[in-house]
């Protein structure tokens, strides 16, 4: 089961890679999403997979017994999932409003803050 | 897999050691307090001034609080606070060293002058968008990532400044600063997930998060493990956040564009907390091994620091040449790091310091030239001298402080650091730091004679605006700093030296983490092979 998980991360690993590749607005905001659900994954499958033993101390106990599941990678998921999830919407917005103001969704057209280099620091008469 | 966590004959997961040691509150505040601050602004939505005061009164308490911990840590070593009272390694602490608690005094110190200068650089409608809100989120977040001992923690800081830093970096809403903001924002995402894959990659192999257990637990590692994979990616992923060149193309490309107080607490605070975690995670969780890291860390400093001063040089606009001297600025902490001995840390703390305020001084310096001149291009500005005097001379004293000219602060770190490099045989740093403070000082002569003094086109008016009196006194008292810094140097070269030899030994900083009697570190963790 690890295995295949883990050659899943490494297919969405490449699939993010791909699209990351791309000069589309779209396809990097895509790209760091599936970048974002591997990383979540991976988290997931190197906490150890554990089936059917939920992470619950039973009654009047005060520590868990051993062969229960890893709680913590849930816990870390769900933080980054949380923070992954604001920051997709934020880029979503950040790219919807570039592309209204730049009128392009190609990165290689945003020149706007890095124009061409403007020559020379001096004018005419300075020479 | 049996965990330490499910090791029924643990002692119970809480009333930790710290819990009942008051003194231990101390490491909250300085996070706690912009936290409430940022909560209170943003239940004040819209009412600026009232948004402002609180801005105001949460950073002073913060760099109170910063003091009081300061000093606490000095005297009695380093302390270490529980959240919710889930003793480490299970849960969260924070925890400060003179490293960390140093760091988050300069730091608030510095943007309560940034504070100040933003009063003149921001209108009322940029205010009411939520500049105080985010700037005390941001600060919530950098005192976060200098005081936490967790390193899933370090990560959701990192995200809390991210999240901040892209709200202010769009602030004005201009065509440039959009642009900018995108390729901040795409790079920075990207260098904070590699972050999230080093940290699960290392959880994965130890089975803790707790830096200070880690310190032991990643050396006592079978030797075929990954560490050398996972070193590297904590590299690339910290060095990205900390603009290390080849990564570090997304700063220029976007601290020019946003407002100049945005730009300056962005230079002085951003780049520090991912040198400062380089710092920390090689010094605790790596302090030896990790060889190819440190090697490739080496060649990449020298060359951060060479590239950023060319880059410096080739730029014409006056925001992106102080954009680039902050990329060389990180090469020079870096080297110091990557010589890992007692004087080349001592360096390195004290060149953060000194690029704290002097990152600041240099970005609210060039907001001013551009209020005063009307534009940021180099080749449209002339004879500024006549009209802002007062904005020539901090120029030019904060620029040589920069380039590592006697009498100012810059000087003395790059001695520590040169020293150091020359006694560890580090040849390559060595020429890194005194080729990169040649060019850096060519370039401020150059910016400044070009600038200020050549003469103005004949009938351009003489512009007497250079911002103000609240705009000057934050450069001013930044200047004043850098130069009484480097006459009296010995309290921050102390300070530096405390913070590399607990960097080097820490483990003070390990038993008040773990707590005292180290009892919680008893529970080993069998990874499975």
């Amino acid at each position: 089961m690890e295995t295949v998980l883990a050659l899943l991360v490494g297919l969405l690993f490449a699939i993010s890679a791909y699209l990351l590749l791309s000069s589309s607005l779209i396809r990097l905001i895509l790209g760091v999403f599936v970048l974002g659900n591997a990383t979540h994954l991976m988290i997931f499958v190197l906490g150890r997979l554990t089936r059917e033993s939920p992470p619950l101390i039973q009654y009047g106990l005060k520590a868990a017994e051993p062969g229960i599941a890893n709680p913590l990678p849930q816990a870390l998921i769900l933080t980054a999932i949380v923070i992954s999830f604001s920051l997709f919407a934020f880029l979503l917005v950040l790219s919807y409003r570039a592309y209204q103001s730049l009128d392009t969704i190609n990165t290689d057209e945003m020149r706007v803050a890095e124009p061409e280099p403007a020559g020379t620091l001096l004018r005419g008469r300075d020479v | 897999m049996r965990c330490a966590w499910q090791n029924p004959s643990q002692p119970e997961p809480c009333c930790g050691v710290a819990m009942s040691d008051m003194t231990a509150w101390l490491v909250v505040w300085p996070v706690a307090v912009p936290l409430v601050g940022a909560a209170l602004t943003v239940a004040l939505w819209g009412r600026e001034r009232a948004q402002t005061n609180i801005g105001f009164l949460a950073i002073a308490l913060q760099l109170a609080a910063g003091i009081v911990l300061l000093q606490h840590v000095w005297e009695n070593g380093p302390v270490a606070m529980a959240m919710g009272g889930w003793s480490a390694p299970f849960g969260i602490a924070l925890a400060a060293d003179v490293f960390g608690a140093g760091l988050t005094v300069v730091a608030s110190l510095v943007a309560f002058l940034i504070l100040i200068y933003s009063l003149t650089d921001t209108d009322a409608d940029q205010r009411r968008a939520g500049f105080m809100p985010l700037i005390l989120a941001l600060m919530t977040g950098v005192a976060g990532a200098f005081l936490t001992a967790d390193i899933f923690n370090l990560y959701v800081w990192f995200e809390v400044t991210l999240i901040s830093s892209f709200g202010l970096m769009v602030i004005g809403g201009r065509r440039e600063q959009l642009d900018g903001a995108v390729k901040y924002a795409f790079l920075n995402l990207l260098a904070t997930t590699f972050l999230l894959i080093a940290i699960a990659l290392l959880y994965g192999m130890t089975g803790t998060l707790s830096m200070a257990d880690l310190s032991g637990k990643v050396a006592a590692l079978p030797a075929d493990s990954p560490i050398e994979t996972v070193a590297l990616l904590f590299l690339m992923s910290l060095g990205m956040k900390a603009a290390l060149f080849p990564l570090h193309f997304w700063l220029p490309a976007a601290y020019h564009t946003p407002l100049p107080a945005v730009s300056a607490i962005f230079a002085a605070l951003l780049t520090k907390v991912g040198v400062y975690s380089l710092i920390r995670v090689f010094m605790l969780v790596f302090p030896d091994g990790a060889e190819i890291a440190r090697e490739a860390m080496i060649w990449v400093a020298v060359a951060t620091m060479i590239i950023g001063a060319l880059g410096a040089l080739a730029e014409s606009d006056i925001r992106r040449v102080v954009s680039f001297t902050v990329v060389s600025g990180v090469g020079v902490m870096i080297g110091g790091l990557a010589i890992g001995t007692q004087a080349a840390l001592l360096g390195t703390t004290f060149y953060i310091i000194h690029s704290i305020i002097i990152s600041a001084a240099l970005f609210m310096a060039a907001g001013m030239i551009a209020r005063a001149g009307g534009g940021t291009r180099i080749a449209d500005l002339a004879g500024l001298y006549k009209g802002s005097p007062f904005l020539a001379v901090a120029f030019l004293l904060c620029g040589l402080s920069l380039a590592g000219v006697p009498p100012f602060a810059g000087f003395w770190p790059k001695v520590y650091l040169v020293q150091a490099g020359l006694e560890a045989g580090a040849f390559g740093i060595v020429a890194g730091i005194l080729i990169s403070g040649f060019l850096t000082l060519v370039l401020i002569g150059r910016s400044f004679a070009l600038i200020f003094w050549r003469a103005a086109p004949q009938g351009a008016p003489i512009v007497a605006s250079d911002g103000g009196a609240l705009m000057k006194g934050a450069l001013g008292a930044l200047t004043v700093l850098t130069f009484v810094l480097g006459i009296y140097s010995a309290p921050v070269a102390n300070m530096a030296g405390r913070a590399a030899s607990e960097l080097l030994a820490p483990q003070a900083y390990i038993g008040v983490v773990l707590g005292r009697s180290g009892q919680a570190d008893a529970g080993a963790v069998e990874v499975r092979p």
